[in-house]
């Protein structure tokens, strides 16, 4: 689009990229509206980004330069009458504080820490060692998130992205195998029957008191309800589960303290639980190219839309949309990727007329590599999170290069007809692919990393 | 398909729908046509491959096309060169590939898929084998897949442990998939044998004269894996117990080894010059199968089963020549050959003796508990503390309870029995919808016990009375018994697997149901028979009684028959012989 065929005339502008402005972008012009929607960084999403690890460098460079308290411009001899001056607030420095690269220069990089319960971790005997250098200059391989979020595949997010469609923008993960750090080690939570089944460290008896437990609290009985008020805990203790089923249902499946109370474990555990499977053996999705995805695809939305409808001049509304509330999750994700960055896959064209529940096309071929799971799963150890007790979830990982971006068998989410006719069951399982976003509410005794890379 | 809203359809697009189907219809019995009769006329070619395409595209069940399609690619097969059928082949195979699309449970389209890749002049295997990765993908119980990946791997020599990899890699994704278990049931027994010796050494009877046949054992899996697989199967029952699946294949682990083909028995009777021989499987021994030596001279003698229902029995008897072994004094040396198992059994008829036998019990057989090195009954033991583990977790899961039962009869059916019968009545209460067949299933297994019993104790006397028993079975190790009493059960009916019982003189079964005596048919020594309060309730029930030359004494007390007019100068007139007749 040529510069001077850029309407002048606006019905709503919205500033800032994240989350819930570019939600309300694409809904605003998807009715009709023209949007303007303006950001005053140079890179989309706000606190939901996504960076490439120089990418992120920078990131921190410039947020400490920032923290400058900016003077106060006089701005009323431009302002014309009737008119009201709104001041906008401050880059939210209060979300995102005290970031700095946590590799101090030169010092000689660690080892990788052998995880004693990845499996891939026996097959692989010399694991290579990352240097820092090395991660600079690979920098492009990665994609980090500012703020690590998953989405629960049942979650409202999902059901908004494939409402609207938007999904259609956006490739999607299903998290292959939840961990969990405890008595030293990282462990593989079971959380579906096919984990179940084949976990090692559960003894059998253990296996069927985690199935009978994780099946029957779906329903809701007279035995939960007489705990309610009561830690989750004591009554997982109740239910005769062992030590280590506790830590996996308290820490890594409800995602609650140890001062939950029992009906707000369930509701969690509940959750989890009906999220478990649509997908894939585990609740969580995750944006191929990381989070940053999101909004852009809403406002991808938001462009795609707008060249369709016609001008109303009248300045409806002047919105202002308050930062997106950042809670964050007690997981801790790094989604680092690789593949062509977010700016390549953009520019979905010809989709004006697709409306909320009606087929779209797949519009991006997905690229099909042979590569095993596995071999495309990296757990990252973190020293921040060894210190940090027992209580975060660790994920697992995805593919650290080009090759294993689509690799897994069946791990892509994705959207393929020509597969479903040969899967009477699984076959629409959505055109999907997207998944929700919910973010289990952020305990106080949980501290929440982000910007965190690789700390060997 | 999901979250789409219903469209209400007017009369006017139902008409245009009907309209197009009609439509459709018509270019479709036309095409049909046309191929019938192209077929009709033999003609092979190109035309009739395109039209059988279209055809089969929408209706890949058809298969009559198939056949047609198949009988033009065998022709195009002689008049091309080979770089050209492979070509077709190929056309074919990728067509058909759209058709599994389509339909990807299609008998049709598999088969030919299979008839294709065996003619393909260069076989792409591997090609094949990915396709049915891929189809198990999709849907990993697909057993049209499953068949036409066990053809792919036979024909192309897939390494066996590569398959069993590949179970396990379903297995872990899915365990309720009985096609991948029961892949490994055929799998583990190719890559990890039992070893030979021990069990044809405990199988062979001391007097048994048949060599061991090399393929009884062959199916059997070696110890060391068989307790990883318990391992891994137990794995799956206690994550799910409710999965049949995992259950089956247990039970198939647990399973014993099939028995030996041989005779089992060789009986003969001086007074009624008759032998009856029984076998470790039903036969049929009608003709030439059997061939009787007495005393060094084959004998002409014509084999008949027990009763004329069976063409298949583990019971055959046969009628001597009048006078060839009347004679007291005479000893007689009997053997009867089965030729096509090279099998034969001897038995001496000594003097002054009017009968006589040879054969293996089902003690020396082990005929009702697993056969077992001493290892295994450790591991089977640790099987059913594992087993008791889940029930107390589960105590009403129906296979936990079942599973149990046969562990504590592989193990030692005498000393659990007790334990047995508790839990067969949880069985029966816990899963009523299958109470009967629990019932049949427990009288088989107290059969079995009585008939331990009966041989520890030596004597032809079976009893059973008071067990609850719904059916009767193993009639054919009771061949030598002279007195049954099965008194005070359910029985409905005297099967016609009771004529097996060739020396037995007295019958009691009196407060059963029995309403049918089918079974009581030629027994040559019957003398007794006491059917107090059941259910016979006309004089033609008894007609098969009219068969047994000696029976005296008849007890048919509390039956309605008792009732009916003249059934007393009735019975005299069918059953002549009888002298004590209670009504």
């Amino acid at each position: 689009m040529a510069a001077e065929d850029l309407p002048s005339d606006f019905d709503i502008v919205i500033l800032g990229t994240g989350l819930a402005e570019s939600v309300v972008a694409a809904a605003c012009s998807r009715v009709g509206q023209r949007v303007l929607h303006l950001d005053r960084r140079s890179y989309y999403a706000a606190n939901w980004a996504s960076f490439t690890f120089n990418g992120l460098l920078t990131w921190i460079q410039e947020q400490n330069e920032e923290t400058k308290p900016e003077e106060v411009k006089d701005w009323s001899s431009l302002m014309e009458e009737g008119e009201e001056l709104i001041h906008l607030s401050n880059s939210d420095s209060a979300s995102i504080t005290n970031v700095q690269p946590a590799q101090t220069e030169g010092e000689e990089p660690e080892a990788e820490q052998p995880l004693p319960s990845s499996p891939s971790n026996q097959s692989k005997p010399a694991r290579k060692k990352v240097s820092y250098a090395q991660l600079v200059k690979e920098g492009r391989r990665f994609n980090i998130d500012l703020v690590s979020k998953l989405l629960f595949s049942r979650g409202s997010l999902v059901d908004l992205l494939i409402k609207s469609n938007v999904s259609r923008y956006a490739e999607f993960k299903n998290v292959t195998r939840i961990l969990t750090y405890r008595h030293g080690n990282v462990e593989q939570v079971p959380c579906s029957r096919a984990d179940v089944f084949a976990s090692r460290q559960l003894s059998v008896v253990e296996k069927r008191k985690l199935m009978r437990f994780l099946t029957s609290c779906m329903e809701e009985t007279e035995e939960q309800t007489a705990y309610n008020g009561r830690p989750y805990l004591e009554f997982l203790r109740d239910q005769q589960l062992g030590e280590s089923l506790q830590h996996f249902l308290l820490h890594s499946i409800a995602m609650v303290t140890e001062d939950t109370p029992t009906e707000e474990g369930l509701a969690s555990t509940r959750h989890f639980l009906r999220c478990l499977g649509r997908y894939g053996n585990t609740p969580f999705l995750f944006p191929v190219y990381g989070l940053g995805e999101i909004p852009q695809c809403f406002s991808t939305s938001c462009a795609a839309n707008m060249a369709a409808y016609g001008d109303d001049s009248s300045l409806s509304a002047f919105t202002f949309i308050p930062p997106v509330t950042r809670q964050m999750v007690s997981l801790q994700t790094h989604s680092i990727r690789t593949g062509p960055g977010p700016d390549q896959r953009r520019g979905g064209g010809g989709v004006a007329d697709s409306l909320p529940g009606e087929v779209g096309d797949v519009d991006e071929g997905v690229v099909e590599g042979g590569e095993d799971v596995a071999d495309a799963e990296h757990v990252l150890p973190l020293s921040h999170l060894r210190t940090q007790a027992d209580h975060l979830l660790l994920l697992l990982l995805l593919p650290f290069t080009r090759s294993h971006v689509c690799g897994g068998e069946g791990s892509e989410v994705r959207l393929d007809r020509d597969m479903s006719t040969m899967d009477h069951d699984s076959v629409y399982k959505d055109r999907l692919l997207s998944n929700s976003m919910t973010c289990p509410p952020l305990s106080n005794n949980h501290k929440v990393y982000y910007g965190i890379i690789v700390q060997p | 398909m999901h979250g789409r809203v219903k469209v209400k359809t007017t009369a006017q697009q139902e008409e245009e729908k009907r309209k197009e189907r009609e439509k459709k219809l018509k270019i479709y019995v036309a095409a049909r046509d046309a191929c019938f009769s192209k077929r009709k006329d033999a003609v092979f070619d190109d035309e009739a491959l395109q039209l059988t395409q279209q055809l089969l595209s929408s209706n890949p069940d058809f298969a009559t096309l198939w056949n047609y399609r198949r009988e033009i690619l065998t022709h195009l097969e002689t008049v091309k060169d080979e770089d050209e059928v492979q070509k077709i082949y190929e056309a074919e195979l990728s067509f058909l590939e759209s058709c599994l699309k389509v339909n990807p449970k299609s008998y049709g389209s598999w088969h030919h898929r299979g008839w294709v890749s065996a003619r393909l002049p260069r076989p792409a295997w591997t090609r094949e084998l990915s396709l049915c990765d891929r189809c198990l993908s999709l849907d990993d119980r697909n057993f049209h897949c499953w068949d036409y990946r066990r053809m792919v791997v036979k024909m192309s020599d897939v390494p066996v442990k590569q398959e069993l990899e590949f179970t396990d890699r379903l297995i872990g994704s899915n365990f309720s998939n009985y096609s991948s278990w029961h892949y490994r049931s055929t799998l583990l027994p190719l890559l990890h044998p039992e070893s030979a010796e021990r069990p044809s050494q405990r199988g062979d009877p001391p007097h048994s004269p048949s060599p061991p046949c090399p393929q009884t054992h062959s199916h059997r899996v070696c110890e060391e894996q068989l307790l990883k697989e318990y391992e891994l199967v137990q794995n799956a029952f206690f994550t799910d117990p409710n999965d049949q699946s995992a259950w089956f294949y247990y039970r198939w682990l647990l399973g014993r080894a099939e028995r030996e083909e041989m005779i089992s028995c060789v009986y003969v009777s001086r007074e009624e010059e008759r032998v009856a021989v029984a076998f470790s499987r039903p036969v049929n021994a009608r003709s030439g199968v059997l061939l009787l030596v007495l005393d060094g001279q084959p004998q002409r003698v014509e084999w008949r089963s027990v009763h004329p229902h069976f063409k298949h029995s583990p019971v055959w008897i046969c009628d001597l020549p009048p006078g060839t072994i009347s004679d007291i004094t005479n000893e007689h040396n009997l053997t009867v050959h089965w030729t096509e198992k090279h099998a034969h059994r001897d038995c001496a008829l000594y003097t002054g003796r009017s009968e006589s036998w040879c054969r293996d019990t089902a003690t020396d057989l082990e005929l009702f508990r697993s056969e077992l090195s001493v290892e295994k009954t450790s591991v089977l033991q640790s099987e059913l503390q594992s087993v008791n583990q889940l029930q107390e977790l589960e105590p009403l899961n129906k296979w936990c309870l079942l599973t149990i039962i046969l562990l504590m009869r592989a193990l030692d059916p005498l000393g659990y029995e007790k334990e047995t019968l508790a839990h067969f009545q949880t069985l029966k209460e816990v899963d009523s919808m299958r109470s009967a067949y629990y019932g049949d299933l427990c009288s088989k297994f107290m059969i079995e016990n009585t008939i331990l019993k009966m041989e520890y104790a030596e004597v032809r006397v079976f009893s059973i009375s008071d067990r609850n028993l719904t059916t009767l079975c193993h009639l054919d190790q009771l061949l030598l018994v002279t007195h049954i009493n099965l008194s005070s059960n359910q029985l409905r009916r005297l099967p016609p697997q009771f004529a097996m019982l060739q020396c037995l003189e007295v019958v009691e079964a009196d407060n059963n149901s029995i309403e049918n005596l089918e079974g009581v048919y030629h027994l040559p020594k019957l003398e007794e028979v006491s059917l107090k309060n059941n259910q016979i309730s006309t004089p033609a029930d008894l007609q098969p009684l009219a068969s047994c030359p000696k029976l005296k004494r008849l007890d048919l007390r509390g039956n309605p028959v008792t009732q009916t007019a003249n059934v007393e100068s009735e019975l005299a007139e069918l059953l002549p012989s009888v002298t004590d007749l209670l009504l």
